[in-house]
């Protein structure tokens, strides 16, 4: 039988084929049903979300945080809160992670090179300098946070972030630390079907 | 500060330096962070994994981080003797389920990419089930973005 896990990083969003059973959305407990937000209009919910209702206290606070460190007002832009992301998602292999935000950098940032560069030439990528610093940084955070270092801050602020810009760089790549986590280990890439 | 959680107390945020009004300004953030830390060590309904379990582990965790302040912390939520001393990479445990357990967090902390579905497995086949898995990759996951946000504010707050 031909193995259709996806190995290789790809801006393709795979579908993600979990390794434990999904909460069953008959079989849901009120708290449940709220936590994925189900109403009688809205029962489309991922099994990755439903996977993780299994822990519903924690799918509670982790999906407004989420959203909050990703989409929140002013500091890094969107697109560069998606490299932060995208570092950790590198580091930690993790190939849907990387799927879906290299292909928002792509449509936030109208731009493939970046995203192309770094799959393809892994993280020695030759990026302009902004970008450069802020792939460095968060893989470093990503792979042992002692890694980083108060020059590789300097860097970021040389490379023109400011004191938010750099608040939200570590978020996001922290962020994914925990996303990649979630989605590399309970679950795996596989081929679309149909 | 007029915000006080973990993760600023950890990093030791000046009163009146620039990372504190940028963490003001994301107070939201900050509360949300604290109230997840809540929800993965003392839930109100932990299932399989015990207060003493997940306080030993966030430990272990902690220490495998290179970040000893906060083992030290998550280690002092731990009542029983038994549980403490899984706080301390290295150490095994005599009980298969909570072995699994032991062997899966260490991978979790220190090489999550190379982790594979026998890592799952190798729970499920220590009798572990599938919502007590979630509820373990949640607390380490959890974990290694606290820990790492910890390190972020730190050299912030260094060369500021």
């Amino acid at each position: 039988m031909k193995d259709e896990v996806i190995r290789r990083f790809t801006r393709t969003v795979p579908e993600w084929r979990p390794r434990v059973v999904p909460v069953k959305l008959a079989e849901a407990t009120q708290d449940q049903l709220d936590a994925l937000q189900v109403t009688p209009s809205n029962t489309k919910v991922s099994d990755y979300v439903l996977v993780l209702a299994h822990d519903v206290e924690t799918l509670k606070v982790r999906s407004p945080l989420f959203n909050a460190i990703m989409y929140g007002q002013g500091g890094l832009s969107r697109a560069e809160r998606e490299l932060g992301a995208l570092a950790a998602s590198v580091v930690n292999h993790c190939i849907y992670c990387a799927a879906v935000h290299a292909d928002r950098h792509a449509q936030l940032s109208k731009d493939t090179a970046v995203t192309d560069k770094l799959f393809t030439m892994g993280e020695k990528a030759d990026l302009e300098p902004r970008d450069r610093a802020i792939l460095d940084f968060g893989m470093k955070l990503a792979r042992t946070p002692q890694q980083a270092t108060a020059t590789d801050v300097a860097a970021l602020r040389e490379a023109g972030l400011d004191e938010g810009e750099i608040l939200d760089l570590v978020l996001s790549s922290a962020l994914f630390g925990w996303a990649n986590r979630l989605m590399h280990i309970l679950g795996d890439p596989v081929r679309k079907t149909g | 500060m007029s915000l006080t959680t973990s993760v600023t107390a950890a990093a030791a945020i000046a009163p009146g330096s620039t990372v504190e009004a940028e963490i003001l300004k994301r107070r939201d953030i900050f509360e949300k962070t604290q109230a997840a830390e809540d929800a993965v060590l003392s839930p109100a309904d932990p299932g399989g994994l015990t207060r003493d379990l997940r306080h030993a582990l966030a430990a272990r965790i902690a220490a495998l981080h290179g970040e000893h302040a906060e083992a030290t912390r998550y280690a002092a939520g731990v009542s029983d003797e038994v549980f403490a001393a899984l706080a301390r990479p290295g150490v095994a445990s005599g009980d298969p389920r909570v072995a699994a357990m032991l062997v899966f967090t260490d991978a979790v902390s220190t090489n999550p990419r190379d982790m594979v579905a026998g890592d799952v497995a190798a729970l499920q086949g220590a009798g572990i089930s599938d919502a007590d898995i979630v509820r373990l990759a949640e607390l380490n996951a959890f974990l290694a973005y606290q820990l790492r946000l910890i390190a972020g504010l730190r050299l912030m707050a260094e060369g500021a």
